[in-house]
């Protein structure tokens, strides 16, 4: 029998879900995320340049339920992407490599994450309400 | 590409149930993977129950009381029994390991056991594993050299020079780092995977080989090497407790110095 007409052995469906494989995907989730976020960006950068009213629209949806939720979602993507991608440049150094290094460094980078994203929401509702 | 759902041929359904012996005290469910290449059906998985009071304490023991008492038609590679031979590699409770070093007391509930991951299945637990040899061999993992050796002697080795080889001969080919990694899983056509790349590196660590540029230059490919995306599967599961996250870094590191 050729190999390609032979069952693949189950993968996804199986392998334990750890903190290694998590923060990876995530790490892509998150790049992916904050490219679609950038089109947010422009848009609210388009409609401060072509005036007042085109500026209020915009800021109207991000003060909406949906508009404050997406930028929840960037701010969260953006300071993981931040702080694991710190993670992987020291990894190109070669260091913190070992298994636990790997877990420390993984658990300061979601804390890190969880920290500066709690920061920053907090300094912007403040300006918002003051 | 990546695809992250099973072919149709390869589907898991149910299988069959052996009730574990009555009056047991300690029964276990052992739930194993089961194709047979003959009767044209798709994978299942087959539950056996079994007393630990009446078994090994390794998930090998249990696989063998099965083989031996149960059912004869159960396939696995088993050689050495103390995690020496690499050949009983299987994914076990999620993770890839050797079932002779995998305590069954470890593991909670019942105790999963498939193939290792997206591999061609040859029997039941059994992969086929010529790609990843082929992928072996074509690093060619033996000592080349242009000057000729000493006489009298072999090639010396400093003491500091050989303390450069540890964790990375120790490696014993299993290949449960290589069918860990998600971008193995995706890629496994061009990417060589984390054993492989240790191998590498254990040559091109090696003070008495003199084709370190060589090996460079075969595994300077956005492919063959820079599939590594850290994930550090690989390191997570070694049943010898290796590093290759940690050799394929040092790769990648060669690489930008000798630019």
């Amino acid at each position: 029998m050729r190999s390609a007409d032979r069952p693949l052995s189950p993968h996804l469906q199986i392998y334990r879900w750890q903190l290694t494989s998590v923060l990876s995907i995530l790490h892509r989730a998150s790049g992916v995320a904050l490219s679609a976020g950038t089109i947010l960006l422009v848009w609210w950068l388009v409609a401060a340049a072509s005036g007042p009213e085109a500026y209020e629209g915009v800021q109207d949806f991000l003060g909406s339920w949906i508009g404050l939720l997406l930028l929840f979602g960037w701010t969260v993507s953006l300071f993981y992407h931040l702080c694991n991608g710190i993670r992987h440049l020291v990894w190109d150094t070669g260091h913190a490599l070992d298994l636990e290094s790997t877990y420390i460094g993984g658990w300061i980078v979601v804390g890190a994450t969880a920290v500066l994203t709690l920061v920053a929401w907090v300094a912007g509702i403040a300006r918002w309400v003051s | 590409m990546a695809e992250f759902t099973l072919p149709r041929n390869s589907k898991i359904g149910t299988g069959k149930t052996f009730a574990g012996p009555l009056g047991s005290t300690r029964l276990r469910e052992f739930k194993i993977y089961r194709w047979n290449p003959d009767d044209g059906k798709n994978p299942v998985v087959d539950t056996f129950e079994l007393d630990l009071n009446d078994c090994g304490p390794m998930v090998l023991d249990a696989m063998i009381k099965i083989k031996n008492e149960i059912d004869t038609t159960l396939t696995f590679r088993r050689s050495c029994r103390e995690g020496i031979c690499g050949s009983c590699a299987m994914n076990i409770d999620g993770t890839n390991t050797l079932a002779c070093l995998k305590a069954i007391e470890d593991i909670e509930g019942a105790v999963r056991i498939y193939p290792l991951p997206h591999m061609p299945v040859i029997k039941d637990l059994v992969p086929d594993l010529t790609h990843v040899i082929a992928q072996y061999q074509s690093i060619r993992p033996w000592l080349q050299t242009a000057s000729p050796p000493p006489p009298d002697r072999e090639r010396p080795q400093s003491i500091e020079e050989r303390e450069k080889l540890d964790g990375l001969w120790e490696c014993i080919l299993c290949f449960c780092c290589t069918t860990s990694c998600p971008s193995y899983w995706w890629n496994s056509e061009r990417y060589l995977g984390p054993a492989v790349l240790l191998q590498a590196y254990r040559w091109i660590a090696d003070s008495r080989d003199e084709k370190t540029g060589e090996r460079l230059d075969e595994l300077e490919d956005p492919f063959r090497l820079y599939r590594c995306h850290t994930i550090m599967n690989c390191t997570r599961t070694c049943p010898k407790n290796l590093n290759p996250a940690k050799a394929i870094a040092e790769i990648k590191k060669l690489m930008v110095l000798r630019r």
